[in-house]
């Protein structure tokens, strides 16, 4: 700053046309900030993007000198929901039984009386009312999947083991994460080793915990081989059984992710008020009245932002699977992203977009509907 | 409280507790004073805390040891100790680092390049986008984002359906866009705001990295950049974007803005201001958010498998394609797995000294 009026003094002739530049250059500031970060998401999100809608209409055949794209309608969608990528994506549907109508018929009454009360607010906006429906739909139809891939005798398609991964994968986070954030937050001695050590794994390369897990969890040559073959164990085959290859994949998913979820609340109970926990004590409550009506109510804004930001990664997810079991047993632990990746690799680039873009909705659905119905919530009530 | 306690009667001192003393068993629940916890707390709390940190340290400790074993020791059933259940081998080590040495070092380098610059990259563009949203205020219209949608879609349509090359596309939608805006733009009342925009660069990170894979590697294809570093460094960069804007917004927002005024009245530029003014001052946000995005570079795993061929590997494409080229070596895999994680676990612990000093955690709270 103090240059400045030196470079007015010895610069000649060529100061107008410099000073005329640095004149236009401040003017256009705002842009000059601004604009590369967009430039860049446009190319690389919103051109995409459409590119990908583009694509997932369309089927790709390698021709002569090139490829061809031909324009198919809603085909790769009809494929995946109806056709002969069913099993794949949604799974192997079986006809409901009686206990399954029952609940479905039970969710959908619930869904229908919280579509009833908000359309009949008339505080709720024509905005308001296209996404709760939008939300109810969903949420029918996931249970209408779940029970007919379960409850009824089917199996999972892509749709469901990453429903799966994000739901149960999730809850066990959160559960382990705050559990950890409770008890480093209690007046330890060597607290921030404990945090040091506790953040390290959200760090590891996924890919490496793959493999790591992959040894930990052999059955009969793993460190913890001695414990299955007491239990008779020893030549059981997790990796052929669906259910524990997918539970091998929350296991080594939530290794990595507690940290994240952990860091974040104990700093949120580092940080609610001392002197309202003090005069909890005081008065006697006990630990868990403490927790409920003192700790909880100050850290629930943090609890559902970072779940929320947890639910939108956890989408995501296809190092797990795909180096652990490769997917299978057949299509087992098959998230959405390795079977778009796996279309992609047989030259099935429609049905690969089409997939991603049944992942995108979804993500969305879930993740805007949580933010509104979560975390919003949690904010206006506790905050 | 010093001069109660010093009191003479243990009369005053009973009234003090006013509950009668536990028995002994009774106490192993109490708390001996505020703020301490009762012994079988304490019991729970640090038995938790040792079990998670045997659950952390394990699965680490597994690809140590595994890494200087024989075959033969881990073929035949656990061995957990070194030198009391096996003897230790440099084996593999030599092998991936000497025997194998330029395949694994050319993978190595690639991600170190590719994880720094995109990183370097990621920050600038993000760091300045940042800055804006907090100090300008920008208010496009609605009506002319929606006609530039329109005219990149119609673009979109020309390239991949009529077969236009893609650059005389993205001429004539700059030129048709600017027409438009020139002739209609004017009209457009409903504007956004910053939070918008904001809002708008960090919804960015809803969309699934697959959904987007597909085109940016006919993308980089059209332009002759497949298999190169370069098209790793733009891709990085972009995806870890809306990270960096998201997370500096907040680091910037709690700069106060008297330096920045006063700068102004003395002349100095908005660019100067932000390179020597602002940046500096934002040195830990810078530090936390720049670790955070180069380990997410350095992990990167999806976009890989779309981007890389033959002569541009990363190291976690390395480690994954060891089980398909030679089945699974578990010795050689934990060489690389654990000279692959020695650098991000030596950031982690850089990253935790800010972490606990409740960066990157504030702007969760939203």
């Amino acid at each position: 700053m103090t240059a400045a009026p030196a470079d007015r003094d010895t610069v000649g002739p060529s100061v107008g046309r410099r000073a005329r530049f640095e004149e236009w250059a401040e003017r256009q500031a705002s842009l000059v900030f601004i604009l590369p970060a967009t430039l860049v998401i446009l190319g690389f999100s919103l051109f995409p993007l459409l590119v990908s809608a583009y694509l997932a209409v369309s089927r790709f055949r390698l021709g002569p000198g090139g490829f061809e794209l031909s324009f198919v309608g809603f085909a790769n969608f009809r494929k995946l929901l109806f056709g002969s990528e069913q099993f794949h994506f949604l799974g192997r549907l079986e006809a409901l039984g009686p206990l399954s109508w029952a609940v479905l018929i039970g969710v959908a009454a619930l869904l229908g009386w919280w579509l009833a009360r908000a359309y009949r607010n008339p505080k709720t906006g024509v905005i308001g009312k296209v996404g709760r429906t939008i939300t109810a739909t969903v949420a029918l139809g996931l249970t209408a999947l779940t029970l007919t891939t379960t409850l009824a005798g089917g199996a999972f398609g892509s749709l469901m083991t990453t429903l799966f991964y994000v739901v149960v994968g999730c809850t066990l986070q959160f559960l382990i994460g705050l559990g950890l954030a409770i008890l480093c937050a209690q007046p330890i001695v060597g607290r921030n080793v404990f945090r040091i050590l506790f953040f390290i794994p959200v760090m590891v390369t996924p890919v490496g915990i793959a493999y790591a897990f992959r040894m930990l969890a052999d059955m009969s040559r793993g460190p913890l081989a001695p414990i299955w073959s007491a239990f008779g164990l020893g030549e059981l085959s997790w990796a052929a059984d669906p259910w524990a290859a997918r539970m091998v994949v929350v296991i080594g998913d939530s290794w990595q992710w507690v940290p994240f979820i952990f860091i974040v609340l104990l700093a949120a109970l580092e940080n609610q008020p001392r002197e309202q926990l003090e005069a909890a004590q005081l008065d006697g409550a006990s630990g868990w009245q403490t927790f409920r009506d003192v700790s909880w109510p100050a850290i629930a804004p943090t609890a559902a932002t970072v779940m929320l930001i947890r639910i939108i990664e956890a989408f995501k997810i296809i190092d797990l699977p795909n180096v652990l079991t490769n997917g299978g047993p057949g299509i087992a632990t098959e998230s959405m992203t390795l079977h778009s990746f796996f279309a992609w690799r047989t030259q099935d680039l429609g049905g690969s977009a089409a997939v991603a873009y049944m992942l995108l909705f979804v993500s969305v659905v879930i993740s805007v509907s949580f933010f509104h119905f979560v975390v919003r919530r949690a904010r206006r009530e506790h905050l | 409280m010093t001069t109660i306690d010093r009191r003479p009667t243990p009369v005053t001192s009973i009234a003090h507790h006013t509950m009668p003393q536990p028995g002994p068993i009774a106490r192993l629940f109490e708390p001996r004073r505020i703020g301490k916890m009762s012994p079988m707390t304490a019991f729970v709390v640090y038995g938790g805390l040792l079990f998670w940190t045997v659950i952390v340290v394990f699965p680490l400790y597994w690809l140590l040891v595994t890494s200087v074993k024989l075959p033969i020791d881990v073929n035949e059933g656990p061995r957990y100790l070194p030198f009391i259940d096996f003897q230790p081998s440099a084996h593999a080590w030599r092998y991936v680092f000497i025997d194998i040495g330029g395949d694994t070092f050319r993978p190595y380098v690639n991600s170190l390049i590719i994880a720094t610059v995109s990183t370097v990259l990621a920050m600038l563009v993000g760091s300045m986008a940042a800055y804006a949203l907090v100090r300008i205020e920008y208010r496009p219209s609605l009506g002319s984002i929606v006609m530039f949608l329109a005219c990149l879609a119609a673009a979109i349509v020309a390239v991949v359906a009529a077969g236009v090359p893609w650059w005389i596309a993205a001429v004539g939608l700059v030129a048709v866009f600017l027409l438009l805006l020139r002739a209609i733009g004017r009209r457009f009342q409903r504007r956004l705001g910053n939070a918008d925009i904001q809002f708008w660069i960090i919804s960015q990170r809803i969309l699934p990295p697959v959904v987007v894979a597909l085109p940016i590697y006919v993308m980089f294809q059209n332009l002759g950049l497949l298999n190169t570093r370069t098209a790793f460094i733009i891709t990085y960069a972009t995806i870890n974007l809306p990270i960096v804007v998201w997370l500096m917004h907040d680091f910037f927002a709690s700069i106060p803005i008297d330096l920045e005024e006063s700068a102004q009245l003395d002349g100095a530029s908005r660019y100067r201001i932000f390179f020597d003014i602002v940046l500096p001052l934002a040195k830990p946000g810078i530090a936390a958010t720049g670790l955070l995005v180069l380990v997410l570079a350095w992990n990167e795993y999806l976009l890989a498998l779309f981007l890389s061929g033959a002569d541009v590997q990363t190291m976690p494409l390395l480690v994954a394609a060891q089980n398909a080229t030679r089945g699974p070596q578990w010795w050689y895999m934990s060489v690389l797995i654990v000279i692959m994680i020695v650098p991000v676990v030596t950031i982690a612990l850089f990253l935790q000294r800010l972490i606990a000093r409740g960066l990157l955690v504030g702007s969760v709270k939203g």
